[in-house]
């Protein structure tokens, strides 16, 4: 019997998930909303040559990929399943655009995170 | 090409029928709200990544009346997510048992829940304490 990869993605969805539901809000309203408004937080705090460090060094990089790359597959797994539910019946297409997508947007952050060097 | 059309069962609308399925349907929907917050940080991080200009393009676009209110809406859609995802967590996760007692869903929704406002009141407070 062929194994299910559904595992997988749920696996990622629920990491996606759980990571989201603790620190998704403060990290919407600061990039989002402290920061371009000056609420609480310094206008210039996400300057260029500041959030270069912060991506440049480990801790940040990892940081940065695995919120982009697990709200992506959280998202993704996500709406596969909603657009089943909403009674759309081309079900592999739909699992390529979304986890396709995720996929892509991914290596996307990936590259990026390496192309800012350490 | 098939001349049978077998009967399919119209889906318009089966979710607005009832509360429950219209909460389920809320709560479904956030997700495309994760992914439109995710693209807007990918967005940023391809900036940083071709250069200061590309990047402050990004950073100006952050700071326009428009962006703000959709980012107070992603924050709305943030919050609903985080409450329906510990709410339905006694549901998700496997059992746990102590002393014999299956551990109320209450109780795990309100854990997670006090987890999540904790450390979103930390990482705000360090990085207020980063940035003085």
């Amino acid at each position: 019997m062929k194994r299910s990869n559904a595992p997988i993605f749920w696996s990622l969805f629920g990491a996606g998930g759980i990571l989201s539901a603790l620190i998704g809000p403060v990290l919407v309203f600061i990039t989002g909303i402290a920061v371009p408004t000056g609420l609480l937080l310094p206008r210039d705090l996400m300057d260029y040559p500041r959030m270069l460090a912060f991506t440049q060094h480990w801790s940040g990089k990892g940081f940065a990929f695995v919120v982009i790359a697990l709200f992506l597959w959280h998202g993704a797994h996500r709406i596969f399943h909603s657009l089943h539910d909403l009674g759309l019946r081309t079900e592999t297409a739909a699992k390529l655009a979304c986890y396709g997508t995720a996929l892509i947007g991914t290596l996307v952050a990936g590259y990026a995170l390496l192309a800012v060097g350490s | 090409m098939s001349r049978r059309r077998p009967y399919v069962r119209a889906m318009d609308g089966w979710w607005r029928r009832d509360r429950f399925f219209v909460r389920y349907m809320i709560r479904e929907a956030t997700a495309v709200l994760v992914v439109a917050y995710a693209a807007v940080l990918l967005i940023g991080m391809i900036g940083l990544a071709r250069g200061e200009a590309a990047y402050d393009r990004w950073l100006e676009a952050l700071r326009s009346p428009l962006s703000v209110a959709f980012h107070v809406v992603l924050l709305l859609g943030f919050l609903y997510h985080t409450w329906s995802w510990f709410r339905i967590m006694p549901k998700t996760m496997p059992m746990i048992v102590v002393g014999g007692k299956r551990i109320e869903p209450r109780l795990i929704t309100g854990s997670g829940l006090a987890i999540a406002a904790a450390l979103c009141v930390v990482l705000l407070l360090v990085v207020i304490r980063m940035a003085a």
